[in-house]
Formats: structure tokens, C-alpha cells, sequence
């Protein structure tokens, strides 16, 4: 990480909610997906989803039994368990549909260019110099393979994935990222990867093609949003296994409860079994669960997270350990002064004076920050061009370590700032000395992994004395610390990866909240810790760009890789962030939460559902034969016929109504297992239980009005 | 005492006896389930055990894999069931037959089942069709070992539970099967019989006499080595009784204390295993959550059953002005109630009242006792597997409520593991839905009934969630004795023992090859008082809703009535 400075600034981290994706369900929505949901009634595309072929099938078998006994009730049943599947499919539809806009988009990207190929042979293109002089032919985008390699110049659209071997240009990725400044791709760093499809906009390069065509980053973005390569994940097919137990449950108690009835002097009509079939398997999760892996994986995208299988999406939400990079993701890229320390009897204003000269000549991002520094907390605005005439700039150089000016005059000054042990060289050179108070607050700030920038002056001839002593510091940035709290009460521990000293490592690490750091961390130590936590069972997510960070990203349970960095960065993480945003990494582990939390949570609703339709359906069945079962009629439903059918479109209702929510995600905050839990039972478990006897009421009422049955 | 108001000393009595039976229970289970934990565990063999090893030619130190252990188990159980079969089959030929006639073969075979699956369903009348050796040599010894199978079947289970990454090896039937009759049921069951001898049961090898009495009429004075089947009829929650009226009778069970006694015998393992489960898979708070929710269930069934019979609701009560009409006078209502709720909640199905002659929505209570799969407290073993795989479901459904991929004692549950657990929870529905539905519509099955109309169906339901369950007891109404429902209730039995128990095998090397996950703040806690209240939900909605539209034609009919 630390090897690339991102040409945006990071965004500073705060905690937005991760339900903030547009997911106001319009009609208009639901009227474009109509047709594809029609198309989903082929019982070959139901094939996957049992439970819903269950209803298909009975709403097949309703249709005859309408047709041969028709009446109203059959037919308005009929035409339910129909609409019920058509919901169902709907749901479908309407998920996929969110993404084909996006898709759409994409495939512009994808137009058919042309492409400066190099001629050489193939040991010649291993080289990374002198390739942009070998001679090119212009072929169609589509030929190239990998291991060509292209010349782009300026204004050229990068005819496909690759890595930048040769030159440096700023290139335009915003058809990809939706960013539209510019960002710097460059031979030999971990800013070589290139996107085909993007724009160089300045200057020339060379690229190597990583990637087949139709195999590009485009090609599987696409086929993700459009979810045509959605490969169920291991939880959703383990909850599918549950949901097709209990429909064979149900079938079994349906099927059995004609002879019961027959014997009992009670037969049914099969039309009325089946809706309570159709009532008691778990048709909302079973047309819901689609829809919710769908829109988990739009979720991701809409975040510009790209995730090469939704397993890997799942398997952020049961992250155990979280490894971050300090640099650019707990702190900002650079060290800042944070504070001025005078040295004893000097004003501070005098330090902040001095220490403002020194720093005109010094353009390092630490010796800028000394200006802000002075400027916000002294009030000492930048020095007019003029005033400094007749001066001598002394710029930074590693060699003295020191920047300064000299300024010429009556007065003549000559002001120093730099590491502690070159000032004091320079001060002893005058004749002059160190206080030992200076000494001592030098190592203080040293102590707390800070460092600390000496300032001194000599005026005229007598010898240069310590000012006082600048604090430069890693800045945390905002917001960080409550987020790691929120991740512990999750249970997930954050490790601070650093190549910085222990010392340091770990004052920062106490400032920024984490668990945990790995100071002095080599790629080989990540990789080991990696494969520590793993061998105790626990789930490692990390990020990373660089190419020496593919092992990892490899090995780690959820790596995701930055857009910026290396191909071989990008092919060994399991994700990919547009963004290059390393904090986005705590996104993605909630949105992989809230994934598993609105399936369980509608799981846990469907199956609260069936008490209150048994409450509806049974006295409808039985209390003809049976009067004083009338008592289990608690809704007082209109009529045994009105009451079967209230059930039946309730059943269908649901599963439209909790369409938003399905593609939206229930509401997450981090807290807790036991808190989650308590919550999620509560609202779903408990709301399950009572709001069917609510909505089954209601549908009555407006059956019963509506005189649809009579 | 007239109808739905008892008075306050019979409720007062009613909670002091259940306040007994509970704190005997609660002093025993901590040091009986670390016995059992440490029969199970100890690298040790006695001698006696060592004998018995190289009788059957067995290695009790190999460690088997998921799979030889399940062909053991169903191995030793066929043999059982051919040596029972043969034992009733040729009792005339054999000594101590007391002249008996033999077993048809519906009615060997059914009884052969019946034993060797710890259902103890009885079909015949044990002091007329069931010589002293058929008692003894086949009926007792199935008692302890078919009760020792199912503590295996939980010793491998936690096994799978406890160990991390190991080729699915989950312990060693044989040696599970022995130490468990031999260092817990025998001397339990010793203690137990020397206790009910005192008590008055009869226990030796006379034959049944006819005696004139005094007044000139003859009475049959029966003998038989009693107390002996008795002690581990109610320890193994086997409830097969050596009389046909069971614990009803003056012989079994002749005095308020020793029903008080039976019900704490029938109790006394379900409840303890709990702990012996949670010692071996290194967690002793799992052990609460699971006892939590057997306790709560049960005391649930006793406190609706009392309240029940009390009330003398139903036809049944009002017609006679109270409940007692199929109930002995010697323990009463309250007790009676303690007892039938006790017996179905524990897969015993030994009963000290006719089960037939409950109140409507007593028997109804029973019924659904049996229904949620036996699982609080359960069988011995069988009723803690059953609902950890009840606390799998749970845990699954729930589980993904807290944004992880569920896991339960540090077991992530996948595709596999809910395929197991889904077909367990599938299976007994199956079983007694489909053997009830057949029989309600067929000749031999309603030539069966006693009755029609609700009653009918509920003795029908009954007895199929009888053998569906393994429990044994009966409604009594219920002619079963014939060719159809003795075999048809022997395929039940078998069916609905033997299939979870191969799936909860299968389960337990699935996870015993698995990798165990340390559980931190984001794990759901399966040891919290939610957890207990989310599997008591669980078990009712998810087991209990299969039934609804069966019980409600049933027992719920006649309650309203």
C-alpha cells in the first residue's frame, strides 16, 4: 500500500448506513420487469426454486379443477396461486433489472476499437524498454490476445486489460469508475494495471494485454450486474435445502389430511388443499431468496465493489479478522505537524515564525503541513513574494536533512528546521548548543511514535540556538475509532499492518482503536498472519495493491484488490475496488452481513406466517363438519370460502410488499450477535406471528365487501 | 370433586409432588452426567467389560469411522431383533414359559421391533402371552441395550461435536455400548429394583397360580421376576411393562410413593445427559440451554396435563362428574397426570393410568408430547440428539439473523449438515402421518378402532406417533393386535428409530471431519435464555405445525366438544 499515493485523496471515512442505495420500488419498475417475469413462469427456470414449482404446479392443477367444477372460488383461487408465482418471478425480474441498466453502460465501454499492435518477435516484447519505437500494425481490438502488447497514445481508447510497461499518461477511467478525474497508470509500480475500455488522455504508453477478450474486467462486471453468472452461494443453497424439507413437510400434512377428513366425515375439495398447501410452504422467502442475493451483489457494485462470486461477498459477513494498512487507511498517506513545543524562554510565536521560513523551501507534503499548521494556529498567512527578497532558499535534501533560509539585511537571519541530530550538528558548527529541554521533548515525541523536526536560527553571528522542536505525526482520520468499535461489538478484530517501527506502530494503534498491530510487517509476515488466524479457524479480509501483496490477497478469506494497483493484484483478490478505497473494506463486510441477516430475517417471517393462516384455513375447512372448531376462527373471517382465499392472497401480497425490503437489505447496524438476534426475532419472528392475522383480516374485509365470492 | 374446579389442596399437592420429582432431579443430574461423561470418556475397561469384548470378538480401543459405527449399531440391532423374534417365536419349546403359546409371526415380529428400538410398544397382554425367559432373557436385556444404543448414538454425536479435522472418526459403538449398560444402567437399574422390592413389587420366578379365596371364587396370583424389568423399564425410558396394565398395576407399581419414584427413574437419565453431552463437547453452558428448554417444555406438558385432568374438561370428564374413570385411586388424578406427562414427553410409554380414558384435552396434551419428536427430556440419548438436531435447525434459521453463516458449537453448518438435519426432522412426520392417513381409510386399519368420530382418529394418531417415536405407550383404545397394525406399527417403529439415528451418525463424522470455529462476539449464543426461548419456538412451530391439521380433527375436536 504504502508504495502508491493515489492521485484522488482518499475520501475521509465516515459511517454512512449501508442501505443508502435508490431503492424506491416504481411501478414503472415493476412494468419493465413484467415480461421477464412472464418468461419466468417456464417450469424449467422454477426448476432451482422447489417451492415455487410446488405452487406452479399446484396452480396447474387448480386451473383443471376450476375448468371442470367452475365457480367463482375456484377461479378467484385459480388466479391467486397464479399471481402468486407471477410475484414471485417478478421479484426476480425486478432485481436483475437494476442491473441491466448498469450493464448497459458498461457494454458502451466495449465498442470496437482498433489497437496499435508492436511487431516483434516474442522475446523482443519481454523487454520493458524500447518497445514504443518497434514497429506497430493496426488490428481490431478483438484479435489481440494476451502477451501482445499495444502501443495507446493520446486520445486512444486502451483496446483491452492490461499492464503498462513502458511510459507513464494520465488516463480516464470514468467509464469504468464513474470518477471523472484522471488518474496517473505508470510502468513498473503498482499503478501499471489499465482497464481496456478507458481513455488515455496525456502522453503515450505501452501495455501488455493480461486478459482474452470477453474474459476482460468489463466482460465479468457485466455478467455480474446482469447476474447471469449468479452461482447460488453455499448459504443460500443450504437455507434452499431447509426450505425444500419443509415444503415436503407440508405436502406430506396436506396429503394426508384428505383421509382424515375423508374418514372424519369432512372431505375437502382439492382446490381448498391446495391453497392451504400453497399457504403453508414458505412461498416468501422461497420467491424472495433470489432477489436478495441479486441485490446483494447490486448493493456491492452500486459501492463500486466488485466481487468475483457471491461467496465472496458471503464470506465477508462471517470475517473474523479484519487486516488494515495504515497508510491511506487508518491515517492519511502523510506524516502532519501537529503541534509546536518552544524550547525554554523562547514565544512560541517566535518558534512558529522561525519554523514557517523554514519551511518556504521545503515542498515535501510534511514540510506543507508546518505551513497549515502555523497558519491555523497563529494566524501567520503565507509571506508576500517580496518580502523575502534578497533571501536564500535552503532546500530539503536527504544529504544535510535540514531545509532553511537565509535572510540577508540589516538584520541577517539564518533559520533551520530538520531531523533532531542534523540541527543539533548544525548549531554545535555556530559554537552554539542544545537545551536539554529540547533533548528531552525530542525523545518524548520520538516515544509516541511521533517525529519530532528541530527548529533553530542564528542571527548575525553569534551562535544559532534551538527554537524548538516541531511534532510531526501520523493524523488518524476522523470517524475511525467508533468504526472499530462497532466491528468488535461484531465480533471482527482489526489488525493494523505497518512497516513502521513498533513504537510507532503502536502508539498509532492505540490512537486509531484497533485490536491489534503488525509492526515492521513485511509481505511475508501478512502472508504468515494470514495463515495464523486461519489455522485457528477464523476468517481473514484484507486489501492490498501492490504485487507483492498477491499472496495475500490469495490466501486471505476476502481480499480486495484496488483498482489502481497491479493485474496481479487484481487476478489474486477476490474483489475489486474501483474506488481504491482501503476503508471500503468495512463496507463490504456489512454489506455481507446485511445479505445473510434479510434472508434469515424473511426466512424467520415466512415460517412465523403459517400460525395465523392456520387459524384462517382450518375452521374454514373443518367447522362445517366440526361446529365447535368455530372457536379457532379468532380473525371472524367473513366466510369459510372468503377465508381461504384471503389467506391465499395475503400469501401472494406479502411477497410483493416485502419486495423493498428484500432488495434494499433489512436495516443493519453493527452491534452484538445476542442484540442483533433479539432485535431480528422480535421484528421478524414476532411481526411474522401477528401480521398475517392483520393483513388476512383485512383482505377479508375487502373480499367480503367487494362481494367477489357471492 | 365436580367439574373444572379443583380445590386448592389438590393443586397444592398436585405442585408439591412435581416440586419433588424436580428437586431430585435437579440434585442428580450434575454428578450422574459427569458419570456417564466419564464412562464414556475413560480410557479404562473393567474386567467384566474386557470379557465381554473377547466374547464378541471386538476391539474396544479402535476408533471408528461414522459409518462402521452405524453398521455396528444396526448390526447389534438386527441381531437383537432376530434373537427376539426367535425368543417369541419358540417360548414353548424353552424353559420358564409358564406354558405360553408362541408369538405369531406379525406379533414377533412387531414385539422384536418394538424392544430392540426402545419403543416397548406391547400389543399383547404380558402375564398371558409372555413367558418368565422371553421376560427376562429377551424384554430385559433389550431394555438395557437398546437404551444403551441410544446414549452411543449422543456419544458420537458429541464426539462429532468436540473434535476438529479427524477422519469422521466418532468413537467406538462396542465400547459405548457396554460401558454404558454396565457402569450406568445396571447398577442404576440394581439400586432401583432392590428399592421397588421393598416397595412391594413382586420379583421372583414363580409361576402365575390360581388360588380359590375364601369367599370360593378363584383368583390368579401372579409371579415373575417383576421389580428386575421394572427398575430398567422406567431408567431406560423403555415403559414395556411385564403386566398389561403396566405401571396401573398393583404388582409394578403398588404404591403412591413408588409412582413417584417411576416417574423420577423415567426422568432421571433424559435429564442428566444434557451434562454429559455438554462435558464432551467442552462446553457446560450448552448444557444448560439444552436442559432449559427440555425442562421448560415438560413442565409445560405436566402443568397443562394436571390442569387437564383437574379440570375434568371434556366429554369424558363431564359424564362422570370427574376424570378418575380409567385411573387408579391409589395415586389420583394429579399424579396420574404427572406420570401420562412424564411417560410421553420421555419416549417411556410406560403408563399408570389408561391413556384412552384422559380427559380430550389431556390426551391431546400426550399426544403432542410424543409429537414434537421426543426430544424434552426425550428417550435416554435420544432425546438429547434429537434436539441438537432441533438446535441445528434453530440455529440455522435464526443464525443468519446475526450476518454470519450459522454455526453451533463451533461447527459451521453447510449444505451437508442441513441435508442431515432436514431429513431427521422430515422423517418422523413422514411416519406418522402416513401410516395414520392409511389406516383411517383402510378395512384393517378401521377394523382396529374402538371407536369413531374424533376419538377414533386420535387413537389411530396416537398410536402411530407411538411407534413413530419410539415411545410405547398406548391409547388403549385401539385393538392393535392384528396382523395389520403389528406389522404396519413394527415398520413405524423401525423406521422412525433407526433412519435419524443413521442420519444423526452421518451428522456427527460430518462435523467430526469439519474444523472447529472459535465462537466470538459475533457468534450466536446458543447458552442464552433467547436461545432457549428461540428452540422452544422452534420446536413447537417447525415440529409441531405438521400436526395441526391432524390433532385438530382429533383431540382438539373432542376438547372443544
Amino acid at each position: 500500500m504504502s508504495t502508491s499515493t493515489p492521485v484522488r485523496p482518499s475520501s475521509p471515512v465516515t459511517a454512512r448506513p449501508v442501505a443508502g442505495a435508490p431503492t424506491v420500488l416504481s411501478v414503472r419498475q415493476l412494468a419493465a420487469a413484467l415480461p421477464d417475469a412472464l418468461r419466468g413462469l417456464d417450469p424449467r427456470r422454477l426448476r432451482r426454486t422447489p417451492v415455487l414449482l410446488v405452487v406452479e404446479v399446484g396452480a396447474a392443477f387448480t386451473t383443471v379443477l376450476a375448468a371442470i367444477e367452475p365457480d367463482a372460488f375456484a377461479w378467484s383461487i385459480t388466479a391467486w396461486l397464479w399471481l402468486t408465482v407471477l410475484c414471485a418471478t417478478l421479484a426476480e425480474a425486478v432485481a436483475e433489472g437494476r442491473g441491466k441498466a448498469q450493464a448497459a453502460s458498461l457494454r458502451a465501454t466495449q465498442r470496437e476499437t482498433t489497437a496499435l499492435r508492436v511487431v516483434a518477435p516474442p522475446d523482443t516484447l519481454e523487454h520493458t524498454t524500447g518497445l514504443a519505437a518497434l514497429p506497430t500494425q493496426e488490428v481490431p481490438s478483438s484479435t489481440l490476445r494476451p502477451g501482445d502488447v499495444v502501443v495507446v497514445r493520446a486520445g486512444r481508447t486502451i483496446p483491452g486489460d492490461g499492464d503498462v510497461v513502458e511510459g507513464v499518461a494520465s488516463v480516464d477511467e470514468s467509464a469504468i469508475t464513474g470518477e471523472s478525474a484522471p488518474v496517473i497508470r505508470e510502468s513498473g509500480g503498482d499503478r501499471c494495471a489499465v482497464t481496456g475500455g478507458t481513455v488515455v488522455l496525456s502522453d503515450e504508453v505501452v501495455v501488455r494485454i493480461t486478459a482474452e477478450p470477453g474474459r476482460t474486467f468489463v466482460d465479468r462486471m457485466i455478467a455480474l450486474v446482469e447476474g447471469s453468472q449468479r452461482q447460488r452461494t453455499p448459504n443460500e443453497v443450504a437455507l434452499d435445502v431447509l426450505l425444500t424439507s419443509l415444503t415436503i413437510v407440508f405436502l406430506l400434512a396436506v396429503v394426508t389430511l384428505q383421509p382424515f377428513a375423508v374418514y372424519s366425515g369432512a372431505p375437502q375439495r382439492l382446490v381448498v388443499l391446495v391453497a392451504l398447501l400453497v399457504c403453508l410452504i414458505p412461498t416468501t422467502i422461497g420467491a424472495l431468496l433470489s432477489a436478495i442475493g441479486i441485490a446483494g451483489m447490486d448493493r456491492l457494485v452500486r459501492r463500486n465493489v466488485l466481487a468475483t462470486s457471491g461467496r465472496a461477498v458471503e464470506a465477508a459477513g462471517d470475517v473474523d479478522v479484519l487486516l488494515l494498512d495504515k497508510t491511506g487507511t487508518i491515517t492519511f498517506g502523510n506524516r502532519r505537524a501537529s503541534e509546536l513545543v518552544a524550547a525554554a524562554g523562547v514565544p512560541v510565536e517566535r518558534l512558529a515564525d522561525a519554523a514557517q521560513l523554514s519551511s518556504m523551501a521545503d515542498e515535501t507534503p510534511e514540510g506543507r503541513s508546518v505551513l497549515v499548521l502555523v497558519k491555523e494556529r497563529f494566524g501567520l498567512r503565507e509571506r508576500p513574494e517580496g518580502e523575502l527578497v534578497g533571501s536564500t532558499l535552503v532546500p530539503f535534501s536527504a544529504r544535510t536533512r535540514m531545509s532553511g533560509v537565509d535572510l540577508d539585511g540589516v538584520d541577517p537571519r539564518r533559520v533551520r528546521k530538520g531531523a533532531a541530530a542534523a540541527v543539533t550538528h548544525w548549531v554545535r558548527s555556530t559554537g552554539g548548543h542544545a537545551g536539554d529541554d529540547v533533548a528531552a521533548t525530542v525523545d518524548a515525541i520520538a516515544a509516541t511514535g511521533g517525529t519530532p523536526l528541530v527548529v533553530a536560527e542564528q542571527v548575525g553571528d553569534r551562535p544559532a540556538r534551538v527554537l524548538g522542536v516541531v511534532h510531526l505525526k501520523d493524523v488518524v482520520k476522523d470517524g475511525l475509532r467508533d468504526r472499530f468499535d462497532a466491528l468488535r461489538a461484531m465480533g471482527i478484530r482489526t489488525v493494523m499492518v505497518t512497516g513502521d517501527n513498533r513504537v510507532t506502530a503502536e502508539a498509532i494503534g492505540r490512537e486509531a482503536g484497533v485490536d491489534e498491530v503488525l509492526a515492521e510487517a513485511t509481505p511475508e509476515d501478512k502472508l504468515a498472519l494470514i495463515r495464523r488466524e486461519q489455522a485457528g479457524g477464523r476468517l481473514v479480509a484484507m486489501c492490498g495493491d501492490g504485487t507483492n501483496d498477491a499472496p495475500a490477497l490469495a490466501q486471505a478469506d476476502v481480499g480486495v484488490a484496488m483498482s489502481s494497483g497491479t493485474s496481479a493484484a487484481k487476478e489474486a483478490g477476490n474483489m475489486v475496488d474501483l474506488d481504491s478505497d482501503p476503508t471500503k473494506l468495512i463496507e463490504v463486510v456489512e454489506i455481507g452481513k446485511q445479505l445473510l441477516i434479510t434472508r434469515g430475517a424473511l426466512t424467520t417471517f415466512s415460517i412465523a406466517n403459517d400460525v395465523a393462516k392456520y387459524f384462517a384455513i382450518l375452521p374454514a375447512m373443518f367447522a362445517v363438519a366440526f361446529p365447535p372448531l368455530r372457536v379457532l376462527d379468532v380473525m371472524h373471517l367473513g366466510s369459510p370460502e372468503s377465508a381461504v382465499l384471503s389467506a391465499v392472497v395475503f400469501n401472494a401480497l406479502v411477497i410483493v410488499a416485502l419486495l423493498p425490503l428484500a432488495l434494499r437489505g433489512v436495516r443493519y447496524r453493527p452491534a452484538s450477535a445476542s442484540a442483533l438476534l433479539r432485535r431480528n426475532l422480535l421484528l421478524y419472528g414476532v411481526g411474522g406471528l401477528v401480521a398475517p392475522f392483520v393483513g388476512i383480516k383485512l383482505v377479508d374485509l375487502l373480499v367480503t365487501a367487494l362481494g367477489v365470492l357471492s | 370433586m365436580t367439574a373444572s374446579a379443583p380445590s386448592a389442596v389438590v393443586v397444592l399437592t398436585a405442585a408439591g409432588q412435581v416440586l419433588l420429582v424436580v428437586l431430585v432431579l435437579a440434585a442428580a443430574h450434575r454428578p450422574l452426567g459427569d458419570h456417564v461423561a466419564r464412562t464414556l470418556t475413560s480410557p479404562r475397561h473393567l474386567a467384566v467389560e474386557r470379557a465381554g469384548y473377547r466374547l464378541m470378538r471386538v476391539d474396544p480401543d479402535a476408533e471408528q469411522r461414522w459409518s462402521t459405527y452405524l453398521l455396528s449399531l444396526l448390526g447389534f440391532s438386527l441381531a437383537s431383533v432376530v434373537v427376539l423374534y426367535a425368543l417369541a417365536r419358540l417360548q414353548s419349546a424353552l424353559p420358564l414359559s409358564l406354558g405360553t403359546a408362541p408369538f405369531d409371526p406379525a406379533g414377533a415380529w412387531n414385539t422384536a421391533v418394538s424392544f430392540a428400538t426402545n419403543t416397548n410398544w406391547q400389543w399383547y397382554s404380558g402375564e398371558q402371552a409372555a413367558g418368565h425367559l422371553l421376560q427376562m432373557a429377551g424384554l430385559t436385556v433389550q431394555n438395557f441395550v437398546s437404551a444403551a444404543v441410544g446414549v452411543a448414538v449422543m456419544a458420537a454425536l458429541a464426539r462429532g461435536f468436540a473434535r476438529s479435522g479427524t477422519d469422521a472418526r466418532v468413537g467406538n459403538f462396542w465400547a459405548d455400548l457396554v460401558r454404558t449398560t454396565v457402569r450406568v444402567l445396571l447398577p442404576l437399574a440394581a439400586v432401583l429394583a432392590l428399592v421397588l422390592v421393598a416397595g412391594g413389587v413382586v420379583q421372583n420366578l414363580l409361576p402365575h397360580e390360581a388360588v380359590t379365596t375364601l369367599a370360593g371364587g378363584t383368583q390368579e396370583v401372579l409371579g415373575g421376576p417383576v421389580a428386575s424389568q421394572e427398575a430398567i423399564k422406567q431408567l431406560g425410558t423403555n415403559g414395556g411393562g411385564f403386566f398389561n396394565a403396566n405401571s396401573a398395576h398393583p404388582l409394578e407399581n403398588p404404591t403412591p410413593w413408588t409412582n413417584a419414584l417411576q416417574v423420577v427413574a423415567m426422568l432421571l437419565l433424559p435429564f442428566a445427559l444434557p451434562r454429559t453431552f455438554a462435558v464432551m463437547v467442552g462446553d457446560r453452558r450448552q448444557g444448560w440451554a439444552i436442559l432449559a428448554t427440555m425442562s421448560t417444555l415438560w413442565l409445560a406438558s405436566v402443568a397443562l396435563l394436571t390442569w387437564a385432568e383437574l379440570s375434568g374438561a371434556g366429554a369424558v370428564g363431564r359424564a362422570a362428574g370427574a376424570a378418575m374413570e380409567g385411573k387408579e385411586v391409589r395415586f389420583g388424578e394429579a399424579a396420574s397426570a404427572l406420570f401420562a406427562a412424564s411417560t410421553t414427553m420421555t419416549s417411556t410409554g410406560a403408563v399408570n393410568a389408561m391413556h384412552d380414558s384422559l380427559t380430550a384435552p389431556g390426551g391431546g396434551v400426550a399426544m403432542v408430547g410424543m409429537l414434537l419428536g421426543e426430544v424434552a427430556p426425550g428417550g435416554v440419548g435420544s432425546g438429547v440428539y434429537g434436539l441438537v438436531v432441533l438446535a441445528v435447525v434453530a440455529v440455522f434459521l435464526a443464525g443468519l439473523m446475526v450476518g454470519r453463516t450459522p454455526e453451533y458449537l463451533g461447527k459451521k453448518l453447510g449444505r451437508e449438515e442441513i441435508t442431515l438435519v432436514a431429513l431427521v426432522v422430515l422423517t418422523m412426520p413422514a411416519v406418522v402421518l402416513v401410516g395414520t392417513a392409511l389406516s383411517v381409510v383402510s378395512g384393517p386399519g378401521l377394523a382396529g378402532l374402538q371407536e369413531h368420530g374424533p376419538h377414533g382418529l386420535s387413537e389411530v394418531l396416537y398410536a402411530f406417533a407411538s411407534a413413530g417415536n419410539n415411545n410405547g405407550s398406548a391409547f388403549a383404545g385401539l385393538s392393535s393386535g392384528t396382523p395389520y397394525y403389528d406389522t404396519l406399527l413394527g415398520l413405524a417403529m423401525l423406521v422412525g428409530r433407526f433412519v435419524p439415528i443413521a442420519l444423526v451418525l452421518a451428522l456427527a463424522g460430518r462435523l467430526a471431519s469439519a474444523r472447529r470455529v472459535p465462537a466470538g462476539a459475533g457468534t450466536l449464543p446458543t447458552h442464552s435464555p433467547l436461545f432457549v426461548g428461540l428452540l422452544v419456538a422452534v420446536t413447537l412451530v417447525v415440529v409441531g405445525l405438521t400436526f395441526v391439521p391432524a390433532l385438530s380433527l382429533g383431540p382438539v375436536v373432542e376438547s372443544l366438544s
